[in-house]
């Protein structure tokens, strides 16, 4: 064997697949090993079980959401979700327009009220405050020492709101407890007081009726903060700008609650989002432009995340559930065995038809599969361990269906080579020449299969993406095996003797595809000429009346007498050197 | 057939020794695609749509697996116990799992009809599958593949506008395309099976289908042609239905190869699961790669030679070959 030429450009291949191969088989193991890597794929809720619900975000004046908007609605939903405690619950969009909620196991009314509850953001005055842990039970204020309402309150700044009750509730509120961060369920009615926990200090409120409602928000920004002579400064603020209607009403808002001076608790107002306070700034000025600025000890983080959160308020989204499955955790393991079944008699009847067709060289096909399956599993799981992707029921269809059109690639090959070998080539060069025309069908062919899987993947709505995902897979995979396996393989076996020959078994039987070989193994050369003769005279004896018939033989003849009168005169050094191999 | 004769069936087609005449007998074939496009817009007409799927309707269903009952009364009880006024539709879908289908229930009604269906059919409740949807979601899902058909047809026809370099191959390749769709959504009309998301991914999938197997068969055909000028050999609508020939077996095998899979989920997924994802998948793309193979040869390939048949330059080309071949007979 010489150090050159496709033979050693096919080992070469082979060891560069074989790498490749290795290389994810070790990034996989890697993962195992260190990090949440799995050797089996990760299953979508229609397989493991458990609840999907597709949400369509509603905005209240009924306009069209947009991809910011429906970014957002993400983000309150999994805020949602994550408050309420389900763990290894998945939140994620569709097609610009829905919300899909995957939760293990069966929620309950609670979290499915809460997943379509609208997000609710109001700005409400501080009538007290206090850290966040609850009064001791032993030692609550004695009932006579509870504050009493006295009057009417006359503003939302009145300590008259503050009934016993109320205060009670107050007392008894822990904020240091998980379950009370939890997001309302039901919003507070908006002209009665409140208390309420701000998560990020721990601590607790009484609040007075809403002042200015979220949605009364233009739209809120974070930036550097500005000194009053313009120069900026080194820390950050959110910048929040109210429409007309709010700017007076904060104007009113403002100058109450400044007039109590710094110290007094009543002298901040609070931004309460789903029933827990946001944020709770103290009033150090009138402001009587609408646009307040709330300053304090932010982060460039922090601010963002305040001023996306007040955005929120500008954009009260509703949801509505579109489709809900709870699917029992037997049934999706049943899908999936029926599946795996039906994948592998598929797979069985495919190698079967494939050695029937074929012969032996059928094994190639089914090697070529058993590879592209290698491949496919493994980039499964990796994308399942790195990109959370899940293998959904549609998906393990179109794994399935993938089998049929993998196995496309080789017939596409095979036939191309069987046609070769009928014009007369010898089996290298029909490899050879054959693999230059259905590389070039293949590709084609494979972009619009993969063309349908993009185009499937973006606009699909439901269970469409795995199907989607895994079509695009098994069509980047067959790419790979075709190039990376298949046609080395295919060059290799050319120079055996088994299929250079033309064994029977072996599927590429010159004389069964009516070819009558140029080069016939053995360093046998057939003359040019020799052999041609026999067609055009079995045409014209057979087909003696339709002229037009045997014509078109007659000219078939006479072409692959030319062609392989120039082949032969091209190649006949290469085949002799070949041969001598 | 056995691999000998299949084989030789090969070499014939390819030498051109066995011909079948595709391109020649075009305007059959497209007689033939133009009844069944007919039929196929009006029986969905005349029986006033499809047999549409729950996730079109709206409504509540579920799924009992595994049950040894399968007397539909216990799945309707198990829901007029709750929703009196309800009329569920209580059906054995496939070996041991039954299924109801009823309008849409609240919260609390499904968790009660849950219960209900668990108890009366003595299985676990983590047997039974329950899904809700929602009124319009049926129309997200069909303007979404109405979407994807119009991205996916588009993007396809310039790709192969592109790589075959002549719009004509696109423009047929589409028409066969489009009787394809058009014929699979006939037959389901006219068959009653039931279309769901699944089956409409089905669907788009035929498409994907459908086109590759087009422009592997155009594939050749360019290769075929590419000698258009010079060549006195073949007219081009012979060279054309040689190629489609020559491609034949390629086809045939193709066919098989993607059919069988997808029976085996057909089958397969009949006997023991029923109705659902695999099932409904499995049923669009059985159809449609039979019509789309049936589309490549009889109407697209036959439908680009047509469009070309007028061209100056193939005209010219096709009174030579018959010139010579009169010479050819004259002097033989």
């Amino acid at each position: 064997m010489p150090r050159t030429g496709p033979g050693t450009a096919a080992k070469r291949t082979l060891v560069w697949l074989g790498v490749l191969t290795a290389l994810l088989a070790t990034l996989l193991g890697a993962g195992a090993h260190w990090s949440t890597a799995s050797w089996s794929p990760r299953l979508a809720l229609d397989l493991e079980g458990g609840t999907q619900m597709i949400l369509a975000p509603r905005v209240q004046d009924g306009s069209e959401i947009t991809p910011e908007q429906l970014d957002q609605a993400v983000e309150i939903i999994r805020q949602r979700v994550d408050g309420s405690g389900v763990a290894e619950a998945e939140i994620s969009t569709q097609s610009g327009q829905n919300v899909i909620v995957s939760l293990p196991g069966t929620p309950d009314a609670q979290t499915r009220d809460l997943i379509q509850a609208s997000a609710q953001m109001e700005f409400r005055p501080v009538l007290t405050g206090g850290p966040g842990q609850a009064a001791a039970a032993e030692t609550p204020t004695p009932e006579d020492q509870l504050p009493t309402p006295a009057a009417e309150p006359q503003n939302a700044s009145d300590p008259n709101w503050i009934t016993p009750e109320l205060y009670k509730e107050f007392e008894a509120l822990n904020c240091l407890d998980p379950a009370a961060l939890e997001p309302a369920e039901e919003p507070a009615p908006a002209d009665e007081p409140m208390v309420a926990c701000e998560p990020d200090t721990q601590g607790k409120y009484i609040l007075g009726p809403v002042e200015v409602p979220g949605t009364d928000i233009s739209t809120a920004s974070y930036g550097l903060e500005r000194s009053q002579g313009g120069q900026t400064l080194n820390s950050w603020a959110v910048n929040i700008d109210f429409n007309d209607e709010a700017t007076e009403t904060f104007r009113e808002v403002t100058e109450r609650l400044y007039a109590f001076g710094q110290g007094d608790p009543r002298n901040q107002f609070a931004i309460v989002l789903d029933g827990q306070i946001v944020s709770a700034p103290t009033t150090n000025a009138v402001i009587p432009d609408g646009n307040p600025s709330i300053s304090g000890s932010f982060t460039e983080e922090s601010a963002a995340a305040l001023a996306e959160q007040l955005k929120y308020g500008a954009l009260p989204i509703s949801f509505e559930i579109q489709s809900e499955q709870q699917i029992s955790a037997t049934l999706g393991a049943d899908q999936l065995r029926v599946g795996l079944i039906a994948g592998l008699i598929g797979l069985l009847l495919v190698a079967a038809y494939s050695m029937f067709q074929y012969r032996l060289l059928g094994l190639v096909t089914i090697a070529s599969l058993v590879v592209a399956g290698v491949l496919t599993y493994l980039a499964i799981c990796i994308l399942g361990w790195t990109e959370n992707y899940r293998l959904s029921l549609a998906g393990v269809a179109g794994l399935i269906v993938a089998i049929g059109q993998t196995a496309d690639s080789f017939i596409v090959y095979f036939e191309r080579i069987r046609d070769e070998l009928r014009e007369g080539r010898g089996l290298i060069s029909a490899v050879e020449n054959g693999w230059r025309r259905a590389k070039r069908t293949v590709l084609a062919s494979k972009a619009v299969n993969l063309l349908a899987a993009l185009v499937l993947f973006f606009v699909a709505v439901g269970n469409v993406r795995g199907f989607a995902f895994t079509l695009g897979l098994t069509a980047i995979a067959d790419l790979i095996v075709v190039f990376l396996f298949t046609h080395p393989v295919l060059r290799l076996l050319a120079r055996t003797k088994f299929f250079g020959e033309g064994h029977p078994w072996s599927g590429l039987d010159p004389s069964r595809l009516g070819g009558i070989p140029l080069y016939r193994g053995a360093g046998r050369l057939r003359q040019p000429g020799e052999g041609t003769v026999k067609p055009v005279a079995v045409a014209r004896t057979k087909n003696k009346g339709a002229t037009a018939e045997a014509e078109r033989r007659l000219t078939i003849a006479e072409r692959r007498r030319a062609e392989q009168q120039k082949a032969l005169a091209g190649r006949t050094g290469s085949s002799q050197k070949e041969t001598n191999e | 057939m056995s691999r000998t004769n299949f084989a030789t069936f090969g070499n014939e087609l390819y030498s051109g020794k066995r011909s079948y005449p595709f391109v020649a007998r075009r305007n059959l074939w497209f007689l033939i695609a133009g009844i069944a496009l007919l039929i196929s817009i009006i029986i969905p007409v005349v029986k006033g749509g499809f047999n549409l799927g729950i996730d079109f309707r709206g409504g509540s269903e579920f799924t009992v697996s595994s049950t040894q009952d399968r007397d539909p009364a216990i799945g309707e009880r198990a829901v007029t116990d709750v929703v009196p006024e309800a009329v569920p539709r209580v059906t054995n879908i496939a070996g041991d799992t039954m299924r109801v289908q009823t309008e849409r229930l609240s919260d609390d009604e499904t968790l009660s009809v849950r219960d209900n269906l668990a108890g009366g059919y003595g299985v676990g409740e983590d047997q039974v599958t329950s899904s809700y949807v929602g009124p319009t979601w049926g129309e997200d899902v069909s303007r979404q593949a109405l979407i994807g058909f119009g991205v996916f047809v588009l993007l396809a026809a310039i790709l192969m506008a592109l790589y075959f370099r002549t719009w004509k191959m696109a423009v047929a390749a589409m028409a066969a395309l489009v009787v394809v769709m058009v014929v699979t959504a006939g037959l389901y009309s006219l068959s009653n099976f039931e279309v769901t998301p699944s089956a409409i991914i089905g669907f788009l999938t035929i498409l994907s289908y459908a086109l590759y197997d087009t422009v592997v068969v155009f594939d050749k055909i360019r290769e075929n042609t590419s000698d258009m000028k010079t060549s006195t050999e073949r007219t081009f609508a012979e060279q054309v239905n040689l190629a489609v020939n020559q491609t034949l077996v390629r086809s045939i095998n193709t066919s098989v190869v993607a059919i069988l899979p997808v029976a085996s989920i057909l089958f397969i997924g009949a006997f023991v699961l029923g109705a659902g994802t695999l099932q409904d998948l499995s049923l669009a793309l059985f159809i449609g790669i039979i019509l789309g193979t049936l589309g490549t040869i009889f109407i697209a390939a036959p439908l680009y030679a047509a469009l070309r048949l007028n061209e100056p330059e193939l005209k010219e080309q096709e009174e030579k070959v018959l010139a010579r071949r009169s010479l050819a007979a004259a002097s033989a």
